[in-house]
């Protein structure tokens, strides 16, 4: 096709402009990683932007050597596996039993979900109910209230009803029951979809501080980003220096450790999971969104 | 529902039983951990006590309402409320179909697949992460923001960002865009994709320049997309934001700027433990956003676009 010459310069300045925004997209990022791996004191100095001055692994040794740290990945690990799996199986579940025509009930029941996507009793209420059912400071407040998506189980349900029918016809002439059917015939035709739902909602718990925020006091049962955020409103040198002989000693001879440099490399490390699933992330997510936004 | 009555439903309901019991655990859980906090917000019309607990607080009706109308912090919280959201809308909300627009314009796939890459990836940073990048760039010593404006001889000294009020709603709405735009643009890419080539075919032999159709053809084509979210912005006006606001606005000087209805919720109810007065401010919200999300959508039926 021939461009002509306003169309020439609109596409140029397009390009320009998404240039420019893929720049403003990737900065923070690596100058948070560069940092990250620049002498503290060095950083204070200024003028670190693209590439460490004074390049050190230092702060990520004092990093590890805050036991709470690793701790709070540990749990962050576990939130996301088992809060993963158990939202995606009764999700999927409910998802199932709902894309049944035959389902008594169903309309009462899809306007009895409906309805709480756009109303909520709000923060304090709920709040009251976690308190209520003694699940402050406990490993099942970072899991439980998230369980069931209404939002997931209409994009699971969607998908689950545009699957043709003659694929489970064989199966209940056979004899099958609703949960045999579910579990051999539609969870393994299933794969995209739950994939997609599923990395949907492993970063969310992954990325979630707020409910560490509100539900937990205890350090041991911190999620790694409510960790995060202490580490930021905090000062993170003494914290770490109080506890941990071996990072006060090393703080001490070498005097280039700053608060900056350390939260860096603990942003960078609560990064690494996001950034190494990212391929698959992107391209599931991309298949979600469109699954998702599809009006039935 | 007239099938509800009838006689065989009780014998239907049986025969279903294993169909039902899938669906249970969602209703139990949605009922334990929606209805029961929707039932919870009567507490907004008691003297909530812990000791008493919801059934046994006294009632004092429109009490908390009316405390929060003639609250000191109400009109500051209102207007925050309300000019972020507005300015949300206008900046945040169109930024993602300008993008999706640019890069349907870019004909070379290598060069978009990476734009879309890049684009998307801060989307899956937690608001945590995002907020130390802003601290981190904007911040006194060695922040790239001060750097760059030092050497171009913009300012002499290096400027506190994050501790001047007036800047906040700008920051704030920046880091929104530059978390939200990429991954906000897939929606419309893929409506965009849906139009009919021939429509551009017939407009270029009629010599229309690739702006006109865009303005003409694309913009048309996906408008209902657009409405669609239009509606959800318009039913989120009073969620100004949340978990952004609390992360970036850490400094109290920021307040008179930052105070949204969500965050002062968060304050007055869980850090100051006044319950009742937070739910009933939080109801307030809740009701409003719902009429506005009604409203809306009402309006947009007039162009056959509709939520439900």
């Amino acid at each position: 096709m021939r461009l002509s010459l306003g169309d020439k310069m609109m596409q140029r300045t397009i390009y320009l402009l998404l240039t420019l925004m893929a720049v403003v997209m990737l900065y923070p990022f690596w100058n948070a990683l560069v940092i990250s791996f620049n002498q503290g004191s060095d950083t204070a100095l200024g003028g670190v932007t693209l590439w460490p001055r004074a390049y050190t692994l230092e702060n990520y040794y004092i990093v590890f050597q805050d036991r709470r740290l690793l701790n709070s990945f540990m749990i962050t690990i576990l939130r996301t596996l088992s809060g993963t799996a158990l939202s995606v199986f009764f999700t999927a579940l409910l998802a199932y039993g709902m894309s049944k025509k035959s389902l008594l009930f169903r309309k009462q029941y899809m306007v009895f979900f409906m309805i709480t996507m756009f109303f909520s009793g709000g923060l304090i209420p709920t709040y009251m109910l976690i308190r209520a059912l003694g699940m402050l400071d406990t490993f099942w407040v970072l899991i439980i209230p998230g369980i069931i998506s209404v939002y997931n189980m209409i994009v699971i349900r969607t998908f689950f009803a545009a699957l043709p029918d003659g694929l489970e016809e064989s199966a209940k002439i056979d004899g099958c029951s609703n949960y045999g059917i579910f579990f051999r015939i539609v969870i393994p035709v299933s794969g995209p979809v739950l994939a997609t739902i599923s990395l949907f909602t492993a970063v969310g718990y992954w990325n979630d501080w707020f409910t560490g925020a509100i539900y937990i006091t205890q350090d041991q049962l911190l999620p790694i980003q409510t960790l995060l955020r202490q580490i930021m409103n905090s000062n993170i040198m003494t914290e770490i220096g109080s506890s941990n002989a071996i990072a006060l000693d090393h703080m001490n001879r070498n005097r280039t450790i700053t608060t900056k440099s350390l939260t860096m490399a603990t942003m960078m490390i609560a990064t690494v999971p996001i950034i190494l699933t990212y391929p698959f992330l992107q391209k599931y997510f991309v298949k979600g969104v469109l699954i998702g936004s599809l009006k039935e | 529902m007239k099938a509800a009555v009838k006689p065989g439903v009780w014998k239907k309901l049986t025969n279903q039983l294993d169909l039902q019991s899938m669906v249970w655990p969602g209703i139990i859980f949605v009922a334990i951990f929606s209805y029961i906090p929707m039932y919870g917000v009567v507490m907004a019309f008691q003297q909530y006590d812990i000791f008493n607990g919801i059934l046994e607080s006294p009632w004092v009706g429109w009490m908390n309402f009316k405390m929060f109308f003639e609250a000191p912090e109400f009109w500051n919280v209102m207007r925050n409320t309300i000019v972020i959201s507005l300015l949300k809308l206008v900046i945040t909300f169109p930024a993602p179909i300008l993008l999706a627009l640019m890069l349907n314009e870019v004909g070379n796939m290598a060069f978009k697949r990476f734009i879309q890459t890049v684009s998307y990836l801060p989307y899956f940073l937690s608001w945590v992460i995002v907020s130390g990048f802003v601290f981190s760039l904007l911040s006194v010593d060695n922040g790239t923001v001060n750097f760059l404006l030092e050497r171009l001889n913009l300012i002499q000294e290096p400027v506190n960002f994050l501790a001047i009020p007036e800047y906040f709603w700008s920051i704030l709405v920046s880091v929104n865009v530059w978390k939200e735009i990429g991954f906000g643009s897939i929606v419309y890419l893929a409506a965009i994709a849906g139009v009919d080539p021939a429509m551009y075919e017939a407009a270029s032999i009629d010599g229309a320049s690739r702006f006109k159709q865009i303005y003409l053809i694309t913009l048309p084509s996906i408008a209902p997309v657009i409405i669609i979210f239009m509606i959800l912005a318009i039913g989120n006006l009073l969620s100004a934001g949340f978990e952004d606001i609390l992360l970036l606005a850490t400094n109290p000087i920021l307040r008179p700027y930052s105070d949204v209805i969500d965050t002062y919720v968060y304050r007055v109810g869980i850090l100051n433990a006044r319950f009742s007065y937070a739910t009933a401010v939080g109801l307030f919200k809740a009701v409003i956003s719902v009429i506005l999300l009604v409203t809306a959508n009402k309006i947009a039926r007039r162009a056959d676009v509709s939520l439900w």
